[in-house]
């Protein structure tokens, strides 16, 4: 029998973060706010602070797309690479070049498994590109493909996964003008993974921007949320549970352009992927230091999605599409836009989930079904399965 | 979705609110616990306080079991893991959990190989396909998963397998109940009891709570309507001065418990002397063992467990939100330097736990949240 017995040892790195944080001090003007109010708004401090990686090693859940993955983007590589390019931190660059104006992207897939209802490794890697792309109101033109092959992978799978990003490139209307090819030993990856990047020219002379985003606009999603994340991991097969789901991945870039050729009050679109509709609402919020207010009976959500989620304890706004986006729209153009995008085979779906407001300023708030209030924050639970 | 729309009416938890509101005695307040991190949790995620008067609050109980597990318990896991050819499983809530030295996603960073199962049973599968390696499940949870690891070794005493073992951390509600009415700073008018654990012990361990403590008790279901329908049960009892056991979630839980569950319990597992609770401290016969038969799948038992104690941080006020004398935000760290991301504390851990609940789903006031949601 264990015996906890004599002095408890001391947990060091626990009151060190301790003492950190009372070193920030009490607020000046504390005493005209109620206690609670004071104690969110400390909460407000230390979330402003500048993220720092604490941890010695890389975990899981610096690649799961929530506060762990911010910290490291923002703590090391912009650190390092800082320029005000990167520090839009948008999907894909703007790039001047002469007259032209360009977007640049890159995107790595690593899913597991390769292969699942409604697509595969192939065009995840083709559409993701192209969505980033898209979202920035550009026109896809080219992509790369970089893929790293374990030894003994087999020829056939290849031969399977590579004809399904020509098809995809195809339908996306971009060539795949490059490439590379490297092959680790047995053990040192999962079969295949694939990198991609791509450029676009952006031919509208306007900035998509989640900081553009102001009280009063409305918040659309272009299609039912959470089919991807949903159909990968029960591919996983390691749930014993199955639905009728297939994975949304799709090339965006056509139904953006509809909707961007429909009305000129679109603040900014973003492909709901890693991290779901919550996370990029979060960011918005953050960016615009306005308050996004979600009602979660607007919100579309497939049955089987519904139903898998809540067997799996997971909120399907935090699950991937790789065929959706939100667009922040003017408020008063919210209807022509929701006509643009359902009048498109990939928009049939799209629904108007909420608006944004003035206050609190950063929060992301959902409305129940129930008829109560809640906050959506930035994903920091456990990472989910490889998805993308 | 079928099943579930109906336990989340917004027409019928107006017409409750409007109910639990008549019941109100002017002038007075009322205090109501829910044991289960379970309630917790559909209370944060579905912003039932907005359906309650000012005078009623509801406190959150000990009942998270990621959040009673102490830091010199994970240290021991930790220490198991890294044994050789040692894979552990566990639940997914239990990898952020820090201990003393970090938690299991920092072991697997440094080496370990502690993997997430949704069930015991798929530990068993892993033993089955990894024969050369030792794999040992980290049993956490009330008499709600007690059942399915006593099952676990059942199944593997049956199949003979022998690289499989348990790390056993179940422990027990009525002790923590008990803790938590003899503690002085507490004031409660009633108990919303834990509807899962019921489902296994039934409602007659609770009796004790009406009959010696005079206050009333309702078993409620995990639907935003189970429990504001068991609020509106306790109002009424209050009202009409009964102090009584009641079964809300009369559609899963059997009054007298479920004896198949309670009988592989009783055949795989005894009580310990003592278990250490996170912020509780020491609880006599508080949590179980593998019984002597089944000792050969006791992890403790092959394994050396260091079995150090490990202080929590003396400002991580954990035991005083475990009880229900803090609300979360009242805890000196809360939401600086114990975040969701790095918490000090484990109920900042869970999606169960208080603080997590609070921190994600309503970390605001409520007149500012008003006037935002205003249609």
């Amino acid at each position: 029998m264990t015996q906890h017995l004599g002095m408890p040892r001391q947990a060091s790195w626990a009151e060190d973060a301790v003492r950190e944080a009372e070193a920030e001090g009490p607020h000046i003007g504390a005493e005209h706010r109620s206690r609670e109010q004071q104690v969110l708004d400390r909460i407000d401090r230390a979330r402003a602070r500048r993220p720092r990686v604490k941890e010695p090693r890389i975990t899981l859940a610096h690649g799961a797309g929530g506060k762990a993955t911010h910290n490291l983007i923002d703590a090391i590589f912009l650190e390092a690479f800082r320029n005000p390019e990167l520090e839009q931190m948008s999907d894909a660059a703007s790039l001047q070049v002469g007259q032209a104006r360009l977007a640049f992207t890159t995107d790595s897939y690593v899913v597991s498994p390769l292969f699942f209802p409604g697509g595969d490794i192939g065009d995840l890697a083709v559409n993701g590109t192209v969505n980033d792309l898209a979202m920035s109101g550009a026109r896809p033109l080219v992509i790369s493909a970089g893929f790293i092959l374990e030894e003994g992978f087999p020829t056939e799978d290849l031969r399977r996964i590579v004809a399904s990003m020509a098809a995809a490139a195809t339908a996306a209307g971009v060539q795949i003008v490059t490439g590379d090819t490297k092959v680790v030993q047995r053990g040192k990856g999962d079969g295949c993974y694939i990198n991609t990047a791509g450029i676009g020219v952006r031919e509208r002379p306007i900035e998509l921007n989640a900081a553009n985003a102001r009280p009063g606009d409305a918040i659309l999603v272009s299609g039912p949320i959470g089919d991807h994340g949903i159909t990968v991991m029960l591919a996983r097969g390691e749930l014993d549970i199955s639905a009728d789901i297939v994975s949304d991945t799709a090339p965006l870039h056509d139904l953006a352009a509809t909707l961007l050729d429909a009305v000129d009050g679109v603040r900014m679109m973003r492909d709901a992927t890693r991290g779901g509709v919550a996370t990029i609402l979060n960011e918005v919020a953050v960016a615009s230091q306005a308050a996004v207010v979600l009602d979660e009976a607007a919100v579309p959500v497939r049955p089987e999605v519904m139903g898998a989620s809540e067997l799996l304890g997971i909120d399907p706004l935090y699950v991937a599409c790789e065929g959706r986006f939100v667009a922040i729209v003017d408020g008063a153009q919210a209807t022509p836009a929701l006509e643009a995008l359902r009048s498109h085979p990939l928009g049939a779906g799209s629904a108007i989930i909420g608006r944004v407001v003035e206050d609190p300023p950063g929060l992301v708030l959902l409305k129940t079904t129930f008829g109560g209030t809640r906050i959506v924050d930035m994903l920091v639970g456990d990472p989910l399965p490889r998805i993308c | 979705m079928r099943f579930v729309d109906e336990f989340r009416d917004a027409g019928k938890a107006r017409m409750l609110s409007t109910r639990i509101a008549g019941l109100c005695e002017p002038g007075r307040r009322y205090k109501f616990m829910e044991v289960c991190g379970g309630h917790t949790h559909t209370i944060y995620k579905h912003g039932l306080e907005d359906y309650l008067p000012e005078t009623v609050s509801l406190v959150h109980g000990p009942g998270c079991p990621v959040c009673v597990i102490p830091m010199g318990r994970l240290d021991d896991a930790i220490a198991i893991a890294e044994q050789p050819d040692v894979i552990m499983t566990t639940f997914g809530d239990m990898m952020r959990v820090p201990g003393g030295r970090g938690s299991f996603y920092d072991a697997n960073a440094a080496g370990a190989d502690i993997r997430m199962v949704y069930s015991p049973l798929d530990s068993l599968k892993i033993a089955r396909a990894n024969p050369d390696k030792r794999v040992v499940f980290m049993a956490i949870g009330f008499e709600t998963t007690a059942p399915s690891t006593a099952m676990t070794v059942l199944r593997a005493a049956a199949e003979g397998l022998e690289n499989f073992s348990v790390f056993c951390n179940h422990v027990t509600i009525i002790p923590a109940i008990k803790a938590i009415l003899d503690s002085p700073d507490l004031r409660l008018d009633g108990f919303i009891g834990p509807g899962h654990v019921s489902a296994v012990i039934g409602c007659r361990p609770y009796e004790f709570i009406s009959r010696e403590h005079r206050k009333p008790l309702v078993c409620a279901g995990f639907e935003p309507l189970d429990i504001l329908q068991s609020v509106h049960m306790l109002m009424t009892q209050l009202a009409e001065g009964r102090a009584e056991v009641e079964n809300q979630y009369a559609r899963v839980v059997p009054y007298n418990g479920n004896p198949k569950a309670l009988k592989v319990i009783g055949e795989t597992m005894r009580l310990r002397p003592h278990f250490e609770w996170r912020g509780l401290g020491f609880i006599a016969q508080s949590a179980l063992q593998l019984n002597e038969r089944y000792e050969r799948f006791d992890a403790e038992k092959i394994f050396a467990v260091p079995g150090v104690r490990v202080a929590d941080p003396k400002a991580c006020q954990c035991g005083e939100v475990l009880k229900g004398v803090l609300k979360p935000w009242e805890c000196k760290v809360f939401g600086t330097a114990c975040t969701p991301e790095t918490p000090i504390g484990t109920c900042m851990v869970s999606s169960e736990g208080a603080c997590a609940a609070y921190y994600n789903f309503g970390r605001f006031t409520r007149d500012r949240v008003k006037e935002a949601t205003r249609a």
